[in-house]
């Protein structure tokens, strides 16, 4: 029975990776269902953005209050983990901070961790006050009610308690704090613990140190159901993020193929296809579902936290329009969810659902106020495109469904009839020079 | 007014130096039309040798493409794209930044690859090179420059219309929401054409407000369609009387009497 307690740990350990792995697995599938679209060029500049904006927060600051507390907590997060590693010894082999041998160093570690402890509570405490006291208005959007709310809610709580474990795990740890080592802040809390006879204190150490091991194996495991996977997405979402000027839309290329054919004065349209050709059916224009997207798109979708900072400066929603930028990577993700289980239940193939992203998820109304202006994406702190998915939306509404509001449609009529949007003559066009 | 086509040039058997892409609104909507009057009178100043396509050029298709229209804009692209590859165009300036976005981006891939400028830029290359002078005579008005969308954020240009602006003698004040964090005006994106969607506020007198707060005497821009989204925000809120909305080529023509 000795080994008790290094068995549990061991199966819960295992347990926390696997399921973590497998709902990685399922991310993965689930961005696969995407197009293909080629973000292998230019790696230089790829790592560079990788680099500057997700390891190195480089957009954060835009925004000082928020940026400057979001890197405390990035950077407690990342290094308070180091200790995860002596956990993991400890608890699989049964030692004790088996990692103090390394003396003054250990306890630079320790006391920078508990340092930064305070700070991220700190932080994590004005995060939640900027929320439910000063309510923030990007906070509140409409797409920010019910589980969407709550999930920004639990991560901070989260937070706060997985921070106050730590700091109290060290506090009660008898030993750690005569030896004097590192124990910067938790020496503070160890004169309230104090009363409690030795064995009570070590059952109370003992405590905190399995609920903070399992808090963080069950934050690891939340992330795939929360808004939360930024903190791993954000690295491969700013590698593979478009590295062209933003105004520069793609070109269709079902389209391309189609309008070279119209212009080539040799092309015969009663043509059979020729051998070898691509009989099949012809390529849809555009995206109505999250299948018609591509996986750069889902991974966005996937990255989002819902900061909201995109939705907080798009003309069209501080103009009360039904359009956010924000709610269109929630609906996107959420529709993509969707599919992802509907595969899993019919083994693994995709099942008929009647449902779509477009109308069942993203209104023609919220794709329409949209003014391109791309806001937006110079907003978004992980270079998420909003943007891109919004036109592709509105080229399957345009070409599959001509389903574009009526002026918009004289518009387009025009410049096919008169090359110009208006309805003018095109023997006017140089009528101004002499007006 | 000094303007020749590319036509004409051709049966001289000459080449300009650069054409002039006068866009649709610079070429048909009246208040546009005053920009587009305002830069010719600028290149002739600096003896440009330019040239247009007059009846010759038609719609980038722009504003089909950001309506979802692909088929229309990429017919359009290979129309203009046949034209100007006939006339062996190697450089272009615009008035209007959804041109300039299009032709220098978005046409490269349909065969058409071109040097293209915004006339800010272009001004601002022809001041740097010696070729034209501003003496900046305006009294330190105070003018505020709104950002236009494609222009800015879409392919980050910033500073060219500032240090114009700067140049003329006014005093340029910013408005909160500047460069890339600008509020667009509402035109961009085939709104232009079409009613808003539902909502509380329209964008352009949001826009305006901003504008506004800075209690400009002028407040400028460089896109014709911003031009009119603006000037009718101010009119929403009472102020055409005391605040003017005007394109950087204008307030040039103006203070420098061209």
């Amino acid at each position: 029975m000795e080994y008790i307690d290094n068995i549990i740990f061991a199966i819960l350990l295992f347990a926390g990776i696997a399921f973590f792995v497998r709902n990685v697995k399922k991310l993965k599938r689930n961005i696969d269902l995407g197009k293909d679209i080629d973000r292998s060029d230019r790696k230089n500049e790829r790592w560079n953005n990788m680099f500057r904006i997700a390891l190195g927060q480089g957009k954060m600051t835009r925004r000082p209050v928020s940026g400057l507390l979001h890197i405390i907590v990035y950077v407690g997060f990342v290094i308070i983990n180091i200790e995860v590693l002596e956990i993991i010894i400890d608890g699989l082999f049964g030692t004790h901070r088996v990692l103090s041998f390394m003396g003054g160093f250990y306890g630079f570690l320790i006391g920078t961790f508990e340092v930064l402890a305070v700070l991220v509570l700190f932080s994590v405490i004005v995060f939640w006050i900027r929320r439910m006291v000063l309510r923030i208005p990007r906070f509140w959007n409409k797409e920010m009610k019910g589980f969407p709310k709550n999930d920004g809610l639990y991560i901070l709580y989260f937070e706060m308690v997985l921070m106050t474990l730590f700091l109290f795990m060290n506090a009660t740890d008898h030993q750690f704090q005569l030896a004097k080592n590192g124990n910067v802040i938790s020496q503070y809390l160890y004169p309230f613990v104090l009363e409690n006879p030795p064995i009570v204190l070590h059952y109370i150490e003992r405590t905190f140190w399995w609920l903070h091991i399992g808090g963080i194996l069950i934050f690891l495991n939340y992330l795939y159901y929360s808004k939360h996977l930024h903190i791993l997405l954000a690295f491969p979402n700013t590698f593979f993020a478009n590295l062209n000027p933003k105004g520069q839309f793609t070109n269709d290329a079902t389209v391309m193929k189609e309008v070279k054919l119209m212009m080539d004065p040799d092309a015969d349209p009663f043509a059979a296809p020729q051998e070898g050709e691509d009989e099949g059916e012809p390529e849809k224009f555009g995206a109505s579902d999250v299948t018609d997207l591509n996986w750069v798109q889902l991974l966005n979708a996937y990255t989002c936290t819902e900061c909201g900072r995109c939705t907080s400066s798009c003309p069209a929603n501080l103009t009360g329009k039904e359009l956010s930028p924000r709610a269109i990577m929630m609906k996107t993700r959420d529709r993509l969810e969707e599919v992802g289980k509907n595969i899993d239940a019919n083994g693994g193939e995709f099942k008929d659902d009647g449902k779509q992203l477009l109308n069942d998820y993203i209104t023609p109304e919220e794709l329409w106020a949209c003014t391109s202006c791309n806001a937006c994406v110079e907003e978004c702190p992980v270079s998420i495109d909003p943007l891109s998915i919004i036109m592709d939306m509105r080229r399957y509404l345009v070409m599959e469904q001509s389903a574009a509001p009526q002026e918009l449609n004289m518009m387009m009529t025009n410049i096919e009839n008169n090359g110009a949007p208006w309805q003018y003559n095109q023997m006017d066009r140089l009528n101004w020079k002499d007006e | 007014m000094n303007v020749p086509t590319m036509a004409e040039m051709m049966a001289q058997g000459k080449q300009p130096e650069v054409l002039f892409w006068v866009g649709s609104a610079g070429s048909y909507d009246d208040r546009a039309k005053k920009i587009t009057r305002a830069f010719v009178k600028i290149l002739n100043k600096a003896n440009v040798d330019f040239a247009v396509l007059g009846t010759e050029e038609s719609s980038t298709g722009d504003a089909a493409k950001r309506a979802g229209n692909e088929m229309v804009f990429q017919m359009q692209a290979m129309t203009n794209i046949e034209i100007l590859n006939a006339y062996e165009i190697k450089k272009i300036v615009t008035c209007d930044p959804h041109s300039f976005n299009t032709l220098k981006n978005e046409y490269p891939e349909l065969g058409g690859t071109y040097e293209v400028y915004h006339h800010t830029q272009y001004i601002q290359q022809l001041i740097s090179e010696g070729r034209l002078e501003l003496n900046g005579s305006m009294d330190n008005d105070r003018v505020t420059f709104h950002d236009p969308c494609y222009l800015g954020r879409a392919n980050d240009e910033y500073e060219s219309p500032r240090e114009l602006i700067k140049r003329l003698g006014v005093n340029l004040v910013e408005m909160k929401r500047n460069k890339r964090n600008a509020l667009c005006c509402g035109a961009g994106g085939a709104q232009m054409f079409k009613e808003p969607e539902k909502g509380d506020l329209d964008v352009n007198v949001l826009r305006t407000r901003d504008a506004l707060k800075t209690n400009p005497k002028i407040i400028a821009t460089g896109c014709p369609y911003c031009n009119t989204m603006m000037t009718d925000g101010v009119k929403a809120e009472n102020k055409e009387e005391s605040v003017e909305v005007l394109d950087i080529a204008e307030l040039i023509a103006n203070s420098e009497n061209l």
